[in-house]
């Protein structure tokens, strides 16, 4: 099932160096990791630069002001940050249907993308709810033992592996 | 600005060691969720279990403060599911999609577009969210030491010998 993919760390050590990353973050700049939250002001810009004085009366914008903020340039700085270690160690590769979704579903782009556009509306409209995602709540939540973190962890997974199992069913284990 | 020089920093090197993982592709992520291939688990508990000592050191000797998310159940159990929901049928979180973009995965770019409006929708919402679900079952800002009422230094080992028994049945296993 794992792909041979020569040039990549151990997982335990890439996730190790990223808690030392994120207790340095912590140290030095008082800031926990998070990416939802960038999604709502970077929404709140669009729909401000639309119709501003709507977006104004907005309580969530008032909540969250559409500006750029440490968390928003964190959020660039992971794409910049995988698009340099890819394309450097040779495993940078243009796909539009991932391996394991093509040998179930086919390689029919609209497919995939439409499943991709629909599941980011409902998980960002959950982790706006929730208020975190993997990072906010996954990461810096439980490394501060914050019950909000496991809970809403134990919760991502199980709505996760529902929706895995409904698409690829049971079966294929090892 | 410097603030969000330090933002860009992190994210890069952040970005980097995702990237070095390997675990923003949709094949991990599914793969953790179909419970056959546990990568993405290693990642995120090693990167648990290290920030943990550091981050509740650095708030003893004063350096830091935490910063807790209240325990809201009206949201955060709902949200949590509905963001599971979203996560199985897109294969990256919030975070890493960004991040898979940036190794040429573009099927998440339609992700992001799902996910700005989905922002969009929660924004429009929040206003009934905050008047209903926000007020279900708020206990504060607690934390699990604060629960159990023990010291957070009997807990944290704890977790790490866990952690590591958890990773030694991940090898055995070969997920």
């Amino acid at each position: 099932m794992k792909e041979k993919d020569d040039g990549g760390w151990s997982p335990y050590l890439a996730g190790s160096l990223s808690g030392l990353v994120s207790i340095g973050s912590v140290w030095f700049a008082g800031k926990y990791f998070g990416a939802s939250t960038t999604f709502v002001r970077s929404v709140g810009m669009v729909e401000k630069a639309v119709d501003p004085e709507r977006a104004a009366r907005m309580p969530y914008f008032m909540k969250e002001l559409p500006v750029v903020d440490w968390q928003w340039m964190f959020v660039v700085g992971i794409f910049i940050g995988s698009l340099i270690a890819s394309t450097t160690s040779g495993s940078f590769r243009w796909q539009a249907v991932p391996d394991m979704w093509e040998k179930r579903f086919g390689p029919v782009q609209w497919k995939r993308w439409l499943t991709a556009f629909v599941g980011g509306t409902i998980g960002m409209f959950g982790a706006r709810l929730a208020d975190g995602c993997p990072s906010g709540h996954g990461l810096s939540g439980s490394m501060q033992l914050a019950a909000s973190g496991f809970v809403a962890l134990v919760c991502f997974f199980i709505g996760g592996m529902i929706v895995a199992r409904l698409l690829y069913g049971g079966g294929e284990r090892k | 600005m410097t603030t969000l020089m330090y933002g860009l920093v992190t994210g890069i090197l952040f970005g980097f060691l995702l990237q070095k993982g390997r675990v923003l592709r949709y094949d991990r992520q599914l793969g953790a969720l179909r419970l056959i291939d546990m990568t993405i688990v290693k990642f995120m508990l090693s990167a648990v279990l290290v920030g943990m000592v550091g981050v509740y050191l650095l708030s003893d000797l004063g350096l830091a403060k935490l910063s807790i998310k209240p325990m809201i159940f009206g949201g955060v159990v709902p949200g949590g599911l509905i963001f599971g929901i979203g996560w199985g049928l897109l294969g990256y979180c919030p975070g890493t999609s960004l991040g898979a973009v940036g190794e040429g995965r573009w099927d998440a770019v339609w992700g992001i577009v799902g996910m700005l409006c989905g922002a969009a929708l929660y924004a429009e919402a929040y206003p009934t969210m905050k008047a209903t679900a926000l007020t279900w079952g708020d206990f504060g800002k607690v934390t699990l030491p604060q629960i159990l009422g023990i010291s957070h230094w009997f807990i944290i080992p704890l977790f790490i010998i866990g952690g590591l028994a958890l990773f030694r049945w991940f090898e055995k296993k070969g997920l």
